[in-house]
């Protein structure tokens, strides 16, 4: 039986990530003002890309396989380097950090938006008439 | 589920700024202060924030880090003394000591603490909306 990220597609992965992502730059916002705080996010690319991995099918079918990193939950962050280090070690910069965050929350909306638009022709292919 | 973690997080970042704002606030109400002792003067405070990864965010698997106060410092710029003889609390030589408290400092660091606050609130509300829109999928 398929599970439910086959069925909803990559766009399931996409909003745990993008979920994710919105935690780490909080955090970085957060700690704007923390000496020697250093900000963190994560590439979201290749984030992605070992995500695909995993649904592309490293399925765990044998106890001695060993199960596929990936998932929201085994994506690294990183550090982000700064354009203007400070003094005080803090490497969180407040215009960037924002961007990423209004970027981020904007693509989780659409990650959303295409989740909606998975359901409802699930939902029609389940009830068989159109509407 | 992560929004939730960043909700969690950007309210350690408003403690820590409400505490912040909290020193400021005393800083700049004993800058008049007088006293006849240079000791007795009073000395401004400042909160020193550090960021914390707590246990209860990193059981879900957050890897996302708090602010939290780890203790209030005491400036330590002599008090200034004035020579005013006149002056009620003056001491045998005629003088007296005032706080070493910089009013503009203290000003442009509640400038950035409230910054700071708004920037959490900002980040807490856009998490709220996400939650919502989140739960309102497929219906």
């Amino acid at each position: 039986m398929a599970g439910s990220g086959d069925m909803l597609g990559i766009s399931a992965q996409a909003l745990a990530l993008r979920g994710k992502r919105m935690e780490l730059l909080t955090a970085n916002i957060a700690n704007a003002n923390t000496p020697g705080y250093k900000a963190r996010d994560i590439d979201f690319a290749a984030a992605m890309r070992s995500a695909e991995g995993e649904q592309a099918g490293l399925r765990v079918t044998n106890a001695r396989h060993m199960g596929g990193s990936g998932g929201a939950d085994s994506v690294e962050a990183m550090y982000r380097v700064p354009s203007q280090p400070s003094l005080d070690g803090n490497t969180v910069e407040s215009q960037r950090e924002h961007a990423a965050f209004m970027d981020n929350a904007m693509r989780y909306q659409a990650s959303l938006n295409f989740l909606d638009s998975r359901i409802r022709s699930l939902k029609t292919a389940i009830s068989g008439q159109a509407g | 589920m992560s929004l939730f973690n960043a909700i969690d997080v950007a309210a350690t970042s408003l403690e820590a700024q409400t505490v912040r704002l909290n020193t400021i606030s005393s800083n700049l109400a004993n800058a008049q202060g007088v006293s006849s002792t240079p000791e007795g003067a009073y000395r401004a405070r400042y909160p020193v924030f550090e960021a914390v990864y707590s246990e209860t965010l990193q059981a879900t698997g957050s890897e996302a880090a708090g602010v939290r106060v780890s203790g209030v410092i005491e400036s330590d710029l002599p008090a200034r003394r004035e020579f005013a003889p006149s002056h009620p609390m003056a001491n045998e030589e005629g003088f007296i000591y005032r706080p070493a408290v910089n009013t503009i400092d203290e000003m442009t660091n509640m400038m950035e603490a409230s910054r700071s606050f708004q920037d959490s609130i900002e980040a807490m509300n856009t998490a709220k909306q996400l939650i919502l829109r989140t739960l309102t999928l497929g219906r």
